[in-house]
């Protein structure tokens, strides 16, 4: 099993060099000027061509990306100098690059990000787990009934709305008419300054991802299950004489678990990746929005670091997943 | 000569599906006594798994509808409540099933479903009592090295011995009653004598009843004592095994005979199909379900195949053999017309 | 979610009313059992002089195993086909049977090129073009004459193209007729396998299992080949459709000139269909010989106790048969036992199997045994007959004392044969 983890880590090192070059690659041979924006931030919006010439230098994108690129590499393991207007900032390991707009160490600024995004990701995936699952299980034994169809079919409505849609009315709902106590104020408060805070600030988030999250993750589950619930050997089960709480759980719900926890680990990785919808609606200062703001002022660094931190994610999940599934089934062996 | 174990009188199982309503099983009747083997003979759609499953009451019980009578022991099966049959499923009546690899969790180890089967009826025993019983099943259907292969996964074994821990798992509580659902239909046939052996073996050694469900009148004929033909959802033909085999009463059955290649058997021997399809359960034929396959209808007089079906009683040799079939005279006509075509060897020894 | 395409593997509930696919041949009148009686098929007979349409040499498949880790060695081969010589008449039929891991299945598909053997030749057709090295641009132009006929009707067939699009595939893969001629002669061939010729627009699932295999033979048989490849053609089917089945597959081999492999696990079906049959254990042929010789007079040991272990119907009411009891597992093909294969499971077996590998000896006309003790059941040699011919003792040490003799290679039969019992050669 190390030596696995081991190779998947490696493979995915070359994911997240290709990511990144093929993000710096859209900055050297994109349409747009890659110095503009830097241009404009250090001259107050008075940038002329021999000034942007000027940045374009310092930047280094008159040189071939294949010298930059390797700089770019390199800094992140040992820190690197950076030349902007005449003036250099030292930038520390991991160095992600400073931000075109405001100068400062691009990690500096993710690293204050990621508990925001971790909190709503980890909070909205537990929740729509915790709901979806159950509800797909329940919904699988009662498969056919009035109380599945209606399930299934008012979950198909739901899920039809689009999700910015449902995020905004929930804010209006609970924040401004009613101005709910407690989750009514949604905003990101750090869990070591008020773990209440904390849990308040985010709850609307995580009820609208856990809300349209179950939907998708209840289909899953009951198609699982149903499948599950079909095969022979839960027959077997139930002829042991085996209470049907244990046939289901103990021996379906293992087998059904599998591809449920196959697109999970798909799921959280995007989830981890950009929740942009709920940042700006739910007021959270995380990554999604930001790296949006970012390719929008053509900042390359934060969009190469958001870029990253996308892949490193999904990498992740994905191999966290595969491990899981070992787990799960002892017929998997891992090579 | 005790009382049957199993009595099953008038069982009918039907489905409703979105086409319409299944008739998988209609008024069967059958008994099995402990020491005795019933072998049920089908196809696909006549019922037999059906029938075998409703015995252990594992039918869906909000969709299928079960009337009649199932006796196990004394206790009838029919409209029980889920708690009580549960406590019948896997100690008074276990049930095997084809595939062992489909039948056998793949997550589990072979021991651990062993012993989960024995700690359900023995609430009581400890988990390392269970183990020491199911390492002592496994030794019992002969696996080599019982106490390492109890911690492997069913994926390990191979065919036989998947069968045999299936087999393990079934008896592990002592059953009065086996049933076994085309216990060898997957297995290569060395194997599957090997598999033949063992629940010989331990039907002497436990005295259960045992019913055996097949399509292979070669492994009815090695195994059976007494042998019920099914054929659209009814019993067609009933009897001791050998009375069946050697004069069988029913044209199914003798479609049966003519249709299957021996091995044993003579060389010059044809091979005559029965036509057609296996019958609807959707929508069966009227009068008899295999008239539209039968080349006897002609012996009959009028339409009677077509619109009245017949009863299922005893034939011309004894209440002992009986037959859903309106010729007069079946061993008749089995002897001077089909015997001659199937099986020319075996009119000399008759 | 249910797959409108695929069925339930159920064929207990099938999607259509069964009555309305009755046969062509019998939608007309009921026909008496004397009539039925007529149309039965008696088993085929034997051609002895056909010329062979197939002839495999020494034939090898082995199928690399890869070791786990970050680099990836092959430590090792599965012997899934280990040196087989056999042949297949024209217009006739071999049957290949053995149990799970003897490699029959393998064979049928180097056979037909799914996969490239790794050594041997199969020698095709009357030019005897050897199939086994050639590129797949050279092949294609034999792959009309070479088709195969797969086990399970539930899953060789593409739910999604209709019968029509399957049937017709072959031959618009090969451009053999306009595409104007394409429907008429879909048409004629789901007629010759006793379909409904106006169903070329359905789907496979809205047929039962004995008609898509029906159907799987259509497809098979649409460019005319000369050699089909039936992959246990009936051991999916209900036991009173593998009758029709069997004997469609006889008329229309007779009707056209069709020879046949016949690989099956069930001796019954086999002993029907061919008039010869071989038998393979563990990637090796142990016994090849007609009808009669395999089924009446078999004299390998792994025969015999196949034989011996097939349930009799004639036992009804007796019990179980004194058989040949075979214990353990097959070994692996990965390593297999040396000397003879089957010597671990042997009760025959002596020093000499260890040590020496029995070739496959021709004993009588038609008749061929790889087995140092070769004997009829209660007749086996206490000593090893192979000793003389192999230039060995009767422990399977060399022996100078004794000249080896040449045993034949030829994948068919030779005038000449070994006598068992006066232990010399002798000539027909």
């Amino acid at each position: 099993m190390f030596a696995y983890i081991v190779k998947r880590l490696l493979a995915g090192i070359v994911v997240m060099l290709l990511v990144s070059l093929s993000i710096f690659l859209l900055f050297w041979y994109g349409p747009s000027e890659p110095a503009r924006a830097i241009c404009d931030s250090k001259t107050s919006q008075r940038c002329t061509p021999a000034k942007l010439e000027v940045f374009t230098e310092e930047l280094g994108y008159n040189n071939a990306w294949y010298t930059e690129f390797p700089e770019y590499v390199g800094g992140i393991f040992t820190g690197r100098d950076i030349t902007i207007a005449s003036q250099t900032t030292r930038c520390d390991a991991p160095c992600l690059g400073l931000s075109y707009k405001n100068g400062k160490p691009v990690w500096d600024e993710m690293k204050g990000r990621l508990p925001a995004t971790f909190s709503v990701a980890i909070g909205g995936a537990f929740l729509y787990l915790l709901l979806g699952v159950p509800l797909g299980v329940a919904a699988a034994r009662r498969r056919g009934t009035v109380a599945d169809k209606s399930l299934v079919s008012s979950f198909l409505v739901l899920s039809s709305v689009p999700y910015y849609l449902f995020a905004l009315l929930t804010f209006l709902y609970f924040s401004v008419l009613f101005e709910a106590p407690f989750i009514g104020n949604p905003g990101y408060v750090p869990f070591t300054e008020s773990p209440s805070g904390w849990v308040g600030g985010l709850a609307l988030a995580w009820i609208c991802l856990g809300i349209f999250g179950c939907t998708q993750y209840t289909r899953y589950s009951r198609g699982a299950m149903v499948e599950a619930l079909s095969e022979d050997y839960v027959r077997t089960a139930k002829a042991k004489g085996l209470p049907q709480r244990e046939v289901v759980y103990k021996h379906a719900l293992r087998a059904a678990l599998v591809p449920v926890v196959t697109i999970f680990g798909i799921d959280f990785g995007t989830l981890l990746a950009g929740t942009i919808f709920t940042e700006k609606i739910f007021d959270i200062d995380g990554i999604g929005l930001w790296a949006l703001l970012a390719v929008g002022q053509k900042d390359l660094p934060i969009v190469q670091a958001t870029a990253l931190f996308a892949a490193v994610a999904l990498i992740l999940s994905n191999l966290l997943v595969d491990l899981l599934y070992s787990v799960l089934d002892p017929r998997v062996r891992l090579s | 000569m005790s009382d049957p174990f199993l009595v099953v009188e008038d069982l009918t199982v039907k489905f409703p599906t979105e086409d319409g309503l299944v008739n998988a099983v209609t008024d069967l009747s059958y008994t099995v006594e402990q020491g005795k083997t019933l072998g049920i003979v089908g196809e696909s759609g006549s019922g037999k798994s059906v029938s075998s499953m409703a015995v252990l009451g594992l039918h869906d019980m909000r969709t299928a509808r079960i009337t009649g009578s199932i006796k196990v022991g004394g206790q009838e099966v029919v409209g029980l409540g889920e708690s009580k049959l549960r406590k019948l499923r896997g100690k008074e009546v276990a049930m095997i099933f084809q595939d062992a690899l489909a039948a056998l969790h793949p997550f589990y180890k072979v021991g651990s479903q062993l012993a989960e089967a024995y700690l359900v009826h023995h609430p009581k025993a400890s988990k390392r009592e269970a183990r020491r019983k199911a390492i002592e099943m496994l030794d019992r259907v002969g696996i080599p090295q019982p106490d390492r292969r109890v911690d492997d996964f069913p994926h390990q074994f191979s065919g036989g011995m998947r069968q045999r821990a299936m087999i393990a798992m079934g008896l592990i509580n002592d059953p009065k009653l086996l049933i076994a659902d085309e216990p060898t239909t997957a297995l290569d046939v060395t194997v599957q004598a090997q598999i033949l052996d063992l629940l010989q073996d331990l039907q002497r050694e436990f005295n259960s009843a045992v019913i055996i469900i097949t399509h292979d009148l070669g492994v009815i004929a090695e195994m059976a004592d007494d042998i019920l033909v099914m054929y659209g959802g009814r019993g067609v033909e009933k009897g001791p095994a050998k009375e069946v085999l050697t004069r069988p009463q029913m044209p199914y059955t003798w479609g049966l005979l003519s249709s299957v290649p021996d091995v044993h058997g003579d060389t010059a021997s044809k091979l005559v199909p029965i036509p057609g399809n296996p019958p609807s359960l959707l929508d069966p034929p009227s009068g008899c379900a295999f008239h539209p396959r039968c080349a006897h209808v002609d012996k009959v007089a009028g339409n009677k195949c077509v619109t009245e079906l017949p009863p299922l009683t005893a034939g011309p040799t004894g209440a002992g053999h009986l037959n859903r079939c309106h010729l007069a005279d079946p061993v008749g006509v089995f002897e001077t017309e089909v015997l001659p075509v199937i099986a020319p060897e075996l009119l000399e020894e008759s | 979610m249910t797959d409108v395409n695929h069925p339930p593997h159920d064929p207990e509930n099938p999607a259509v009313t069964e009555g309305e696919e009755l046969s062509a041949s019998n939608e007309e009148q009921k026909l008496t059992f004397a009539q039925l009686a007529q149309t039965g098929h008696a088993p085929t007979e034997l051609d002895p002089d056909a010329e062979p349409v197939l002839s495999v040499d020494n034939l090898k498949m082995y199928f690399p195993v890869k070791s786990s880790g970050l680099v990836r060695r092959t430590i090792g081969h599965v012997q899934a086909v280990d040196g087989i010589s056999f042949q297949v008449p024209r217009g006739g039929s071999l049957g290949l049977v053995g149990e799970s891991g003897c490699g029959k299945s393998t064979t049928g598909r180097l056979i037909t090129r799914l996969y490239t053997p790794t050594g041997g030749s199969m020698q095709f057709g009357g030019k005897k073009q050897d199939i086994a090295r050639m590129s797949n641009r050279e092949l294609k132009p034999l792959r009309r004459d070479v088709q195969m006929i797969f086990q399970d009707p539930y899953t060789s067939l593409n739910p999604r193209h209709t019968v029509g699009a399957i049937v017709g595939a072959p031959l618009e893969v090969h451009n053999v007729v306009p595409k104007n001629k394409v429907l008429p002669r879909v048409q004629e061939l789901l007629e010759v396998v006793g379909l409904n010729p106006e169903h070329y627009n359905r789907y496979p699932n809205e047929f039962s299992g004995g008609q898509r295999q029906r159907i799987g033979i259509a497809r098979a048989l649409t460019l005319n080949p000369k050699l089909l490849v039936a992959d246990e053609p009936v051991s999916a089917l209900d036991v009173s459709i593998q009758a029709q089945v069997i004997n469609l597959l006889q008329d229309l081999q007779q009707e056209f000139d069709i020879a046949f492999l016949f690989i099956a696990h069930d001796l019954a079906v086999v002993r029907h269909f061919c008039p010869e049959v071989a038998v393979m254990y563990l990637g090796k042929i142990v016994e090849v010989a007609d009808r009669e010789s395999i089924y009446n007079h078999a004299h390998h040991p792994y025969t015999q106790a196949l034989l011996s272990a097939v349930p009799d119907i004639k036992q009804a009411g007796q019990g179980r048969r004194e058989r040949i009891r075979l214990e353990g597992d097959v070994p692996s093909p990965i390593n297999p036992p040396s000397g003879c294969r089957f010597r671990t499971r042997c009760p025959l077996a002596q020093e000499i199997c260890a040590k020496v590998e029995p070739p496959l000896l021709q004993i009588g006309p038609r008749h061929k045994v790889a087995c140092h003790f070769a004997g009829e059941i209660g007749r086996h040699p206490a000593t090893p007959v192979t000793s003389g011919l192999l230039g060995v003792d009767r422990q399977g040490s060399p022996d100078p004392a004794v000249t080896p003799q040449p045993i034949g290679t030829n994948p068919g039969y030779d005038k000449q044969w070994f006598d068992l019992d006066s232990q010399q050669m002798v000539s027909a």
